[in-house]
């Protein structure tokens, strides 16, 4: 059990994410997209979804932070435990508040609005529900641990398991001695990874950073293969009368 | 100079009878489809009116085009790249389904299945957004005609213009009030606001002929674009999370026939033909301090086939001969740089539209006629102008941010035009002066009147296709490209023809004899063909 959750699913999650992301852009570029639903109802959705976004954005910075960053390196910046503590949670607990907050406005939002629900899939719901799960356990999880004084030290037990991942030789007894609400947060957070390129998660990795450098106005050229009749077809594609 | 060809469409509106037609068939073709109800690529708007979505040209509030900024130069008027992605994960400029319209159906089931009662069964209408019951309170033309005119006149953005300068010019009482048709489509600009604003880059111009796509496959459905054109001519699909616009029916122009709007206009208002302009000069014309001038600005950037050396830089640049060819011929820059009788709609937003509309005349006939006055004499037609049912300032607030010059003088032309030929008709000898007043000559005059009242099916669309070498490619044909003896099934390998086994007598293959060239040329001559005839 300890190898299959801490040795092998991370391992599954990025291979089905990177798999998914090649499949996905090979097979599905016109589904590639968050089927917005704006058009619907914009007074909630201009509120909510930048502060889910912005918050699940400073949420993702301070996992990094935590995770690949060792202890040593902040020891040797000069930054004790007990202030990285306090840091990780005040600004931890800020940012995971705005995702909290925006991902509940916008459920509501969904749930709410008779268009907006209509338009929802199962896909989307599946989707929402590990979200949900994945931001709220987090939360519960840091905020179990923690006082103002001190905290569950992950620093010591997650990151240095997780950083053992990219090496090729997972630390999995690191994983041992973490309490049960860590873990199952970690467990569903490799779903979330997992899932993303088979839900409108997808859209994360379309931001359109080369929208900065390039100039303002596109020209493109007409596909000199789409002129003219359609080539004959192979004599498999026939249909037989 | 750096030639570009564009295919562009003027619209004469003084033919235009707001029957909608181009609307319909533009809907048949192109939008109907789930997450496209409330979509019209093609909307026939009466003016004075709210258009299509409502109120779109108030650009303090959509935020569309272009601006200049402090420095002068052009800049999106929703903000620039880095305000933009910062502001990606929702737009508050994005007009909702409901500044269009909510679509509808009508439960017609309930017609059959009813129960039994005291009431007639009716087909109450239904949501196509959320399903549910509605009440049909808007539309695309709601407004059509005038409809709830004193409700809804005063909701026009250019009334609002028009107003603060000339209070008593727009009246909605019924016995002083004006209308028009503006049948619109996407512009195709030459300096396109929505392609600017794609952070995607999905949305381009094409090189060859300058019609702005999106590519469905690069969108991500940021919804910028929908914001960034002024005209409100992108929409996005809600079932696909696409953004999707008006084609100029490419697949249609590619093979030299004309847009399904145009093809279908009862009112053979519509021209369509290339245009060569220079790119270069493209964004210092758009950056043009005074509004006003933008018009003009825009004329300097169309290049003139006639002049050799453009003929030159155009075979430099790529463009083909008979694309050259048809710009010559291109009543399209005719109607715009010769005569000057077509202007651009909204040059203020700065985007350098290529759909360009002779403004109305109409009404000034009769009107001069019912008072009493010899409504086509030349000097009464001239006088009456500026006293237009239809305000000229209202006119030049649509067509050239509210400079009232060059709607004067398109007016003018059409009016010269129309004492010339009456003077034709009547067999008299039309005086040279009413020409020469509006700067133009009798056969010139009579030129335009053929392109404009006679508007042959020819004269009207020069449309080169897309590309000479593949012609007789694309010309209709039973015969495939390769050989019918090279694959597994053709006739010659013992396969079927069209017919199947036909009782076992093995005959050619059917060819069809009209391609499209004959079909076009049997629509557009006057005569019947033969073969026809030989029937009846």
């Amino acid at each position: 059990m300890k190898t299959l959750l801490w040795g092998a699913l991370p391992y599954i999650a990025v291979v089905l994410l990177v798999a998914g992301t090649i499949w996905r852009f090979r097979y599905d570029k016109f589904g590639w997209t968050t089927r917005s639903s704006q058009v619907y109802e914009s007074k909630l959705l201009n509120v909510a979804s930048p502060v889910f976004h912005y918050g699940i954005l400073f949420v993702v910075v301070g996992h990094l932070m935590g995770l690949l960053v060792p202890e040593r390196w902040t020891d040797n910046v000069g930054l004790n435990e007990h202030t990285y503590h306090l840091l990780s949670l005040f600004g931890g607990t800020a940012a995971g508040a705005l995702a909290v907050l925006g991902i509940l406005l916008l459920l509501y939002r969904r749930r709410t609005n008779a268009p907006v629900f209509k338009a929802t899939t199962a896909n989307d719901k599946v989707m929402y529900l590990v979200l949900l799960a994945a931001i709220v356990l987090g939360m519960w999880a840091k905020l179990a641990h923690s006082s103002v004084s001190e905290g569950y030290d992950y620093r010591q037990t997650i990151a240095p398991w997780v950083r053992s991942l990219f090496t090729l030789q997972p630390d999995v007894d690191r994983m041992v001695g973490v309490p049960v609400l860590f873990q199952i947060h970690a467990v569903v957070g490799m779903l979330l990874i997992a899932l993303v390129p088979f839900t409108r998660l997808i859209h994360m990795f379309s931001a359109p950073v080369q929208y900065l450098f390039r100039p303002y106005v596109v020209y493109r050229s007409r596909d000199e293969s789409q002129l003219g009749a359609r080539p004959e077809r192979r004599g498999w594609e026939k249909s037989k009368l | 100079m750096r030639p570009m060809a564009q295919i562009a469409m003027v619209m004469n509106l003084d033919k235009c009878i707001g029957c909608h037609t181009c609307s319909v068939t533009c809907k048949q073709a192109w939008t109907n489809r789930n997450g496209m109800e409330y979509v019209w690529f093609n909307n026939v708007e009466t003016r004075p009116g709210q258009g299509y979505p409502r109120r779109y040209e108030d650009q303090e509030k959509w935020r569309g085009g272009w601006e200049l900024n402090k420095r002068g130069a052009l800049k999106l008027k929703n903000g620039g790249r880095i305000k933009s992605l910062l502001g990606i994960f929702s737009n508050p400029k994005l007009p909702e389904i409901k500044d269009y319209y909510e679509p509808w159906t009508y439960d017609y089931k309930n017609l059959t299945d009813a129960p039994l009662g005291d009431d007639y069964p009716v087909a109450e209408p239904r949501s196509l957004i959320d399903g549910k019951p509605m009440k049909v309170e808007w539309s695309s033309n709601w407004d059509d005609s005038l409809g709830g005119m004193p409700q809804h006149g005063d909701l026009d953005p250019m009334v609002t213009k028009v107003r603060q300068q000339a209070a008593d010019k727009v009246k909605f009482a019924f016995e002083q009030t004006f209308m028009f048709y503006l049948p619109r489509i996407c512009e195709h600009c030459l300096n396109p606001s929505c392609v600017s604003s794609c952070p995607s880059g999905a949305m381009y111009k094409r090189a060859e002929d300058g019609i702005v796509l999106v590519d469905q496959d690069g969108c991500r459905g940021w919804r910028k674009c929908v914001t960034g054109c002024p005209y409100k001519k992108v929409y996005f699909n809600h079932a696909t999370g696409k953004a999707e616009k008006c084609t100029f029916c490419y697949p249609r122009l590619e093979v030299g026939l004309p847009t399904v709007c145009s093809e279908t206009c009862v009112g053979r208002l519509r021209y369509l033909g290339v245009i060569l302009y220079d790119a270069d000069k493209v964004t210092e014309a758009a950056s043009t301090q005074d509004e006003q001038a933008l018009y003009e600005a825009q004329l300097g950037v169309f290049l003139d086939p006639e002049d050799a050396e453009v003929r030159q830089a155009a075979e430099r640049a790529g463009i083909p001969y008979d694309w050259v060819e048809a710009a010559r011929r291109s009543p399209v820059h005719t109607l715009i740089s010769k005569y000057k009788v077509a202007l651009p709609l909204h040059p203020e937003y700065r985007t350098m539209p290529m759909v360009w509309y002779i403004p109305p005349l109409s009404p000034v006939v009769d009107a001069l006629t019912e008072t009493g006055h010899d409504g086509e004499d030349a000097d009464n037609l001239f006088g009456a102008i500026d006293t237009l049912r239809i305000p000229l300032e209202y006119l030049a607030e649509i067509f050239t941010a509210g400079d009232v010059e060059p709607v004067r003088a398109s007016l003018n032309k059409l009016a010269a035009m129309r004492s010339h030929m009456r003077a034709v008709n009547l067999g008299e000898r039309p005086g040279r002066e009413i020409a020469e007043s509006v700067g133009m000559d009798g056969p010139e005059i009579e030129e335009m009147y053929r392109l404009l009242a006679i508007a042959k099916y020819e004269d009207r669309y020069v449309i080169p296709t897309a590309a000479v070498g593949d012609a007789r490619r694309l010309e209709e044909s039973a015969v495939p490209d390769s050989c019918s003896l090279d694959h597994a099934d053709g006739p010659g390998m013992g396969g079927d023809g069209p017919f199947g086994q036909d009782s076992g007598q093995k005959q050619l293959p059917l060819v069809t004899i009209e391609n499209f060239h004959a079909a076009r040329k049997r629509q557009t001559s006057d005569d019947e063909p033969e073969d026809v005839r030989e029937q009846q």
